[in-house]
């Protein structure tokens, strides 16, 4: 021990609940040195949506009329803001996946016995796994590009459009989080941390027309944050809404009931999740 | 920080559903030492090194750490342990420096500090050449060093070690004992489970058995050996016809019964190495043709055997008792 020769460390002291960001962002850090570690998973959580853009402008694009747009890639200007909606709200695979995987691992045990703000671990993953989705947007609007997607409106419509669904990312990687927190191992998480994704992405407009929907699958679908997140990044985009006239209370105030399901979604999963994280690692 | 008693528990009971894991540990850890856990797996040593570094709430009984309530006082308890259990604790798609940073960052600690400090670790630990690899590129000795340094970087005053060398070639883990012993030399209190007894022999100076999550012995190495009674003279006879005249002639020196265990027979004796000329003399005089004759000291593996009916390496039985079943579930909770 004579060879280590600097100070005594001197530990910052402050409650350590005010350290949750501080600590929220190191663990973040570490889990976007892992995403660079990894390429590969990088790479195919890119590949995933830009083939989906590639099926559904190709396959089912004639297929699909929009409801007050005649023109003939009318489908791929409505579909671009939908496929946005539904990547985004794939991070919570991620972070199911990952939270899985860390509360399996020794490091968890070290985290915990580290004086350092509880929430940070679940603060870290989301964020994390919400900052990922920038490049992945960045390269699914090169994507919309290709095959002939536009923004219309001003730059700042299109920031906005962005950072709502950055926020609805970082929304739907808290419920996710959450999820992971319950799974008995990494593979389970694997299936579970999806199933729920597909239900919730496709009963909504983010492919298809609301009215193209039953009657009483339009309640649901309207009533999908997803809906109102799509719409509203539509409108900002200046792309086709497909919407018709009879609109339900969301699909009117598609930008203020995203921003307000989103903010109570976090509210209620991070609460769920910090207590069930304390819950688990303390028995 | 002033405290006399680095690490105290009192009565310890953990129970895991129907599963006692422990059943009242005593535990006194004085500033300075090195108190080794020793048992066999599923006696319950994880267990209480998870209690006490704040991973578990015990069911009954209490902990103090540095002076601080385990369960009422977790922060200021954290603040002054360094933990290495048995499975490197440490990011893998992390670099070792990247690693040490991390958990630098974590104690909330100066960043210009951790970033010296984690040099100097590196250095330490040998591991400077590796440190921007990631270390899932590590092999398992150097990520046991790289989770023990991760346990040093707020320079812990109590440090907690399960298992430290589990799973070690011969090598690494006299290279480990090594860090250890000169951990110990600048001041800081060790607790280690283990269930090798040379490891507890060689860096404990006090060493507490448990077994079925009690204690069953405690004090020095020394002090445990001689629990089961001092040395012994064995001879190892060349003809089985003589066993007879050996059991005599032992019994002649050491002035108590000799046992017989196939063509070995021995019996206590004090004294020390005079005893070996004279049992040499009384075998001798009755013709006994030895192949072998030495004077054996205790190891601890005696002393466990005597004290729980198993020796360390072994499984535990099965408990006799009902409502234990799968005590053993998990490794990790052992």
């Amino acid at each position: 021990m004579s060879t280590l020769t600097t100070a005594t460390p001197v530990a910052m002291s402050r409650p350590l609940w005010g350290w949750t960001i501080h600590d929220g962002l190191v663990v973040a850090r570490r889990n976007l040195i892992q995403t660079v570690r990894v390429p590969e998973l990088l790479f195919f959580s890119i590949v995933q949506p830009v083939i989906f853009v590639l099926l559904f402008a190709y396959v089912f694009g004639g297929a699909i009329p929009i409801p007050g747009d005649t023109a003939s890639d009318a489908y791929r200007q409505y579909l671009m803001p939908g496929i946005f909606g539904q990547t985004v709200a794939f991070a919570a695979a991620s972070s199911t996946v990952g939270l899985a995987e860390d509360m399996h691992k020794g490091l968890i045990d070290r985290f915990r016995s580290l004086p350092m703000a509880p929430p940070a671990v679940l603060i870290g993953r989301t964020l994390a796994d919400a900052a990922r989705q920038v490049l992945v947007l960045f390269v699914l609007t090169l994507t919309g590009f290709l095959v002939g997607w536009r923004i219309n409106n001003g730059l700042l419509d299109a920031i906005y459009a962005y950072a709502l669904l950055l926020l609805f990312a970082y929304t739907v990687a808290w419920i996710g989080a959450w999820i992971g927190l319950y799974m008995p191992n990494p593979e389970t998480a694997n299936t579970a941390g999806l199933v729920w994704l597909f239900p919730m992405t496709f009963l909504s407009n983010a492919f298809v027309p609301l009215a193209s929907l039953p009657t009483w699958l339009q309640y649901i679908a309207a009533w999908n944050p997803i809906s109102a997140l799509v719409l509203a990044t539509r409108e900002l985009f200046g792309n086709p809404t497909g919407m018709g006239g009879d609109d339900f209370w969301p699909l009117q105030h598609p930008q203020f009931y995203t921003v307000a399901s989103c903010v109570v979604l976090i509210a209620i999963f991070s609460t769920l999740s910090v207590r069930r994280y304390r819950r688990t690692t303390s028995r | 920080m002033t405290y006399d008693i680095a690490v105290q528990a009192e009565g310890l009971v953990k129970d895991f559903g129907e599963v006692k894991a422990l059943d009242g540990i005593d535990l006194t850890v004085p500033r300075g030492q090195v108190v080794g856990l020793l048992g066999p797996n599923g006696a319950g040593k994880t267990t209480t090194v998870r209690i006490l570094s704040t991973l578990l709430k015990p069911t009954a009984g209490r902990a103090t750490v540095a002076g601080f309530d385990v369960v009422r006082q977790p922060d200021e308890v954290r603040r002054a342990i360094g933990l290495t259990g048995q499975y490197a604790a440490i990011d893998e798609y992390l670099t070792g420096r990247e690693n040490l940073r991390m958990f630098g960052d974590l104690y909330h600690l100066a960043p210009k500090y951790v970033k010296e400090r984690s040099a100097e670790l590196l250095e330490w630990f040998d591991l400077t050449e590796a440190a921007d690899r990631p270390a899932r590129t590590y092999s398992g000795g150097m990520r046991r060093r790289l989770d023990l340094a991760a346990s040093l970087i707020a320079q812990p005053s109590i440090l907690f070690l399960d298992e430290p060398t589990t799973g070690l070639d011969p090598r690494s883990r006299l290279g480990l004992w090594g860090v250890i012993e000169n951990l110990v030399k600048a001041g800081t209190t060790v607790l280690l489970t283990t269930q090798y007894l040379e490891e507890a022999d060689q860096l404990a100076q006090d060493i507490v058995v448990i077994d079925h999550g009690r204690v069953i012995a405690q004090g020095s190495a020394e002090q445990l050996k001689d629990q089961i009674g001092g040395d012994r003279v064995e001879v190892t006879v060349a003809d089985p016809q003589a066993i007879p005249r050996a059991v005599e002639a032992l019994a002649a020196v050491s002035g108590s019964e000799a046992k017989v265990d196939d063509l070995r027979v021995s019996a206590p004796v004090s004294g020390g190495s005079t005893v070996l000329v004279e049992a040499i003399r009384a075998l001798d005089a009755r013709d006994v043709v030895v192949t072998d004759l030495q004077l054996r000291r205790p190891t601890l593996d005696d002393v466990f055997l005597t004290l729980t009916g198993h020796t360390a390496e072994d499984e535990a039985p099965p408990p006799a008792t009902q409502g234990r079943r799968g005590r053993r579930r998990g490794g990790k909770d052992a």
